[in-house]
């Protein structure tokens, strides 16, 4: 083991082994801390006050950003990475796990957010691409990855690249979660018709949504995927985020909806509880009330195609 | 026998899938009414803070205390030993049962989670693989704290206080069901009925 990998315990090419025959940097650390954030709600967040204010409502996790995703919308120009200092200001405030996002293929951005010990990191299509063709290599980090899909291949090419959770990609920033539906919808009901395959069908269908095999074949055995799934992109509501956890998604990102809402901490304390509660209506009824004005949206069926975010990545 | 989980959030399906790998009836818990009739509780690995914030909302703190005094057995993994000690170095809701001083992210960040094979009082067989994500160590134990297993440098990972039982590591996300099977047996004697708990 060299001195590098002794001292940064993963070194360079996520697994290794610590002192004590601690083995840090694995597939199932990386998995596991996505198990502890089920039924959980991970909420965007721009300063370390709102960080307080959504560990406060009981979100499980937070993402990190410079702006959230209606802002980027708003404003245009390129979305990069946010400012470590920022970042790392976010992670001295709260105690839960602290997530941020780089940029689709940028694998420096990605080596900077490890270098500063976040706990996740996001290949976010919400920030503009920096590789058309490739994706961040995430076998080679310590630190687990979160990336969107709007389909079982593409879930399952992101995990064989590494991808330790998975999200629906939704259209972010537009509080309309009718792409969040989409893509949840797409990716469950898919593993739905995967379970009736026989082998040799599964061979073709694997070809078909270009993924591998051997993923496939485990998703099919599993009956889910093998890694967690969460919802996320236009989820702006308690109802909505009941609405996708009866989909069959593992817990909720909310984005735009808390921070750019009429009462952030009352609409974040609520969705928390429409997560955990999501079966009984009554409750999910309850915490719906007086909650104020939610954030304004946008109709993704009448936004213009180059608006989109959801079709970047492959 | 029923033994509850805690599923107000965090790794509730998986010690749920290690009971019915026991063939035991797991039934979730959210509500207080959901307590009754059980033989014994789990709580998950997840963030202890939404456990707290949700358990007090939800009227959970003064229920869940009456069931562990009941002397019906009580297991933490991970943020659930959290919510179980008496002390967490920190203002944050627990059931301020177990008389221990939690440290939270004592290990540090995820990147320093690590997997190691634990000695435990109870499974000298063999090692048991010890998952600790983001985890949680024992400072220190009070006198009716019995430790079950420390780490190489002597962190205490392990305890037991009574009918409470706490871990850092996460059993539920490996494939050794001895942990569980250990929590069964236990509720399995202390049952309404049946003969006192020994241990």
């Amino acid at each position: 083991m060299s001195n590098m990998q002794k001292q940064n315990g993963a070194g360079f090419n996520g697994q290794g082994e610590k002192a004590h025959g601690r083995r840090v940097g694995t597939d199932e650390l990386k998995r596991g801390l996505a198990q502890m954030l089920k039924g959980g709600v991970i909420m965007d967040v721009v300063t370390p006050d709102q960080a307080a204010i959504a560990e406060e409502a009981g979100a499980c996790a937070v993402m990190a950003l410079e702006r959230v995703p209606a802002d980027i919308r708003a404003q245009g120009g390129v979305a990069r990475m946010s400012d470590p200092a920022l970042i790392l200001s976010i992670m001295e405030r709260v105690t839960i796990p602290v997530m941020a996002k780089c940029r689709i293929g940028h694998f420096a951005e990605a080596r900077i957010l490890e270098a500063i010990g976040i706990d996740y990191i996001d290949e976010s299509e919400v920030l503009t691409p920096a590789d058309e063709a490739h994706h961040v290599d995430k076998r080679d980090f310590a630190v687990p990855f979160v990336c969107g899909a709007r389909n079982l291949g593409e879930a399952l090419r992101r995990i064989s690249e590494g991808a330790a959770m998975i999200r629906s990609k939704g259209e972010a920033g537009t509080g309309d979660v009718v792409e969040a539906v989409r893509h949840a919808r797409a990716i469950i009901g898919e593993i739905r018709r995967l379970k009736t395959m026989r082998r040799d069908e599964m061979f073709a269908y694997a070809k078909e949504i270009q993924a591998p095999f051997q993923l496939v074949e485990e998703t099919a055995d599993l009956g889910r995927l093998p890694v967690v799934l969460f919802a996320a992109g236009g989820i702006a509501t308690p109802a909505d985020a009941a609405l996708m956890m009866h989909l069959g998604v593992d817990g909720i990102f909310v984005g735009s909806g808390i921070f750019k809402s009429g009462d952030p901490a009352a609409r974040a304390r609520a969705i928390v509880e429409a997560t955990t509660h999501f079966n009984d209506w009554k409750i999910v009824a309850e915490v719906s009330k007086n909650l104020g004005e939610p954030m304004v949206g946008i109709n993704v069926s009448v936004m213009p195609e180059r608006d989109r975010i959801a079709g970047r990545g492959w | 026998m029923r033994i509850g989980v805690l599923a107000l959030q965090g790794d509730f399906i998986e010690h749920e899938h290690m009971l019915a790998r026991l063939g035991i009836e797991a039934v979730e818990v959210r509500l207080p009414r959901e307590l009754e009739g059980l033989d014994g509780l789990i709580m998950p690995g997840g963030e202890s803070t939404t456990f707290g914030k949700l358990a007090v909302r939800f009227g959970l703190v003064e229920p869940l205390r009456a069931f562990a005094q009941s002397g019906r057995p009580v297991w933490g993994t991970c943020a659930g030993l959290i919510f179980l000690a008496k002390d967490v170095g920190r203002d944050q809701v627990t059931l301020g049962l177990m008389d221990v001083r939690v440290k939270r992210n004592a290990f540090g960040r995820q990147i320093d989670s690590f997997i190691c094979d634990l000695q435990i009082v109870g499974l000298e067989d063999k090692p048991f693989p010890g998952v600790f994500i983001r985890a949680p160590i024992i400072e220190s134990v009070g006198e009716r704290v019995h430790t079950l297993c420390r780490l190489e440098d002597g962190t205490i990972v392990a305890a037991r206080q009574d009918n409470l039982l706490a871990t850092a590591f996460h059993p539920e996300l490996t494939d050794d069901l001895r942990m569980h099977a250990l929590f069964a047996q236990v509720c399995e004697r202390s049952s309404p009925g049946r003969v006192a708990y020994e241990t």
